[in-house]
């Protein structure tokens, strides 16, 4: 592994608190009673298209892994391992992106969609059920089900979410070549 | 941050275990209840899990919100196994025993029913030693404990960062929702779900931003004191192995040898009384 620069650990650091606080207290009420929406996955594609797939990848992986550890619940492996995986994936396909650089147009716009649905697909869809089926033998088309669920309740909070913090975050940001010389 | 995290600070046997320790063996317990679906073994870690309580003095009345809400999750969870897939127990055990005379597609089955009965060990193995875990460990010592299991110091140190930064987090979302509220925007029922999560978002870009500001602020501090600049580094929460703790590694480690072993010696990770 190439060795982590500062900024990239205090991302993953401030990254996997986010992602904990959103998870974990931010709950917008969804219309099918006591289930909540979760919101962390917009901010996770976030960090991981302005810091890239391995500060995504542990971000992803600690808060998810905090978020279980202060329920009680039991640590879920294999949905934690998943948010990591979706981490990664994003930050992948958004490395062309040049987010923190004030560039966030259509075409960044269309990349990141794309690129946030095919990633919550492979995790939600791929990885998460076979860990589950592997882990714990679960019937396939309970966990494909809620895979399938997941996946597509994940694939619109991030479409909502993910792009509006990327173009606020792009707009924050003075472009390069924004300042011209006067005389 | 102790509430946050619901660590209980008492006197116990397992609360002097060192950090390590506790994770190193959180880890293998989980390693063994997840391969092994032998029902003797999954019994013989509930019991043992729930016989640690008394030992870290832990009461029932600490754990009882978690309990509960693990409880409602298997509840759910098995009801929904049988729902999607009735006969699974059959596909797994390779044999058919119908019981009480019924048959049809949701007919109860000596198999399937067996089958949940496992599933829900399953959970039992897990979950006591995992909610023991959490509240005899003290979060501030994860990081240390982390960079003496093998993981490199910079990602321990974000672990660190995370568990320091939670309790701010929080903060400032909290007084941004509430300044975002008196200025009129709706997050509860009232409000349909698209604007629901535009209004989430307008809460969250200012906490997102402002988080921009503090890495670029910590790095920068981090930085300046050389961090990243030698290959080792001192944890202030750090303790020393004692022999008990290389005790308890060696009987986790047992548990995960039995639970291979047993899976070998089945021909499968099902213990099958039905043959």
């Amino acid at each position: 592994m190439k060795k982590l620069g500062v900024k990239s650990i205090v991302a993953i650091g401030i990254g996997a608190a986010l992602f904990f606080v959103l998870g974990r207290f931010v709950a917008i009420p969804s219309p099918v009673p006591n289930t909540n929406i979760s919101i962390q996955y917009g901010l996770l594609a976030f960090i991981a298209a302005v810091f890239g797939p391995i500060p995504g990848a542990l971000a992803g992986l600690i808060g998810h892994f905090f978020i279980d550890f202060s329920y009680g619940w039991g640590v879920w492996w294999s949905w934690v391992i998943a948010s990591s995986v979706f981490g990664c994936l994003m930050g992948i396909v958004t490395m062309k992106l040049k987010i923190d650089e004030g560039e966030f147009g259509t075409k960044g716009i269309i990349t990141f969609n794309v690129g946030q649905a095919i990633a919550h697909a492979i995790s939600w869809i791929v990885v998460a059920p076979i860990l589950d089926i592997l882990m714990f033998q679960e019937p396939a088309n309970k966990v494909f089900v809620q895979g399938v669920t997941g996946a597509i309740i994940n694939i619109i909070t991030t479409a909502i979410i993910g792009t509006i913090l990327c173009i606020a975050y792009s707009k924050a940001i003075p472009k390069k070549g924004s300042l011209t010389e006067e005389n | 941050m102790n509430n946050l995290f619901n660590y209980i600070e008492r006197e116990s046997p397992i609360h002097e275990l060192t950090g390590a320790t506790k994770l190193v063996c959180l880890l293998l317990w989980s390693l063994a209840a997840m391969t092994t679906y032998d029902t003797r073994l999954l019994a013989v870690m509930s019991v043992l899990g729930v016989a640690l309580f008394p030992v870290g003095r832990i009461k029932l009345k600490d754990v009882t919100f978690m309990l509960v809400f693990t409880l409602v999750y298997l509840a759910l969870s098995t009801t929904l196994v049988y729902l999607f897939s009735p006969r699974h127990g059959c596909g797994v055990y390779g044999s058919t025993t119908l019981l009480f005379g019924l048959s049809g597609y949701f007919a109860p089955t000596a198999e399937q029913l067996f089958f949940q009965l496992n599933y829900i060990l399953k959970y039992f193995a897990t979950i006591p030693f995992v909610l023991l875990f959490v509240c005899t460990t003290n979060p501030s010592e994860f990081a240390a404990s982390l960079n003496k299991i093998g993981v490199p110091y910079s990602v321990a140190y974000s672990v660190a960062l995370a568990l320091r930064y939670i309790p701010d987090i929080q903060k400032q979302y909290h007084e941004i929702s509430q300044a975002s509220q008196a200025r009129g925007i709706e997050l509860s029922k009232k409000a349909s779900l698209v604007s629901r999560l535009k209004s989430a978002s307008s809460i969250l870009i200012p906490l997102v931003l402002s988080s921009m500001d503090r890495i670029e602020v910590i790095a920068n501090a981090m930085e300046l004191r050389c961090f990243g600049k030698n290959k080792k580094r001192t944890w202030y929460m750090e303790r020393k192995f004692r022999l008990i703790d290389y005790l308890c590694i060696v009987v986790c480690a047992l548990l995960l040898v039995a639970s291979i072993t047993l899976t070998h010696i089945n021909g499968s990770r099902f213990y099958n009384p039905f043959l």
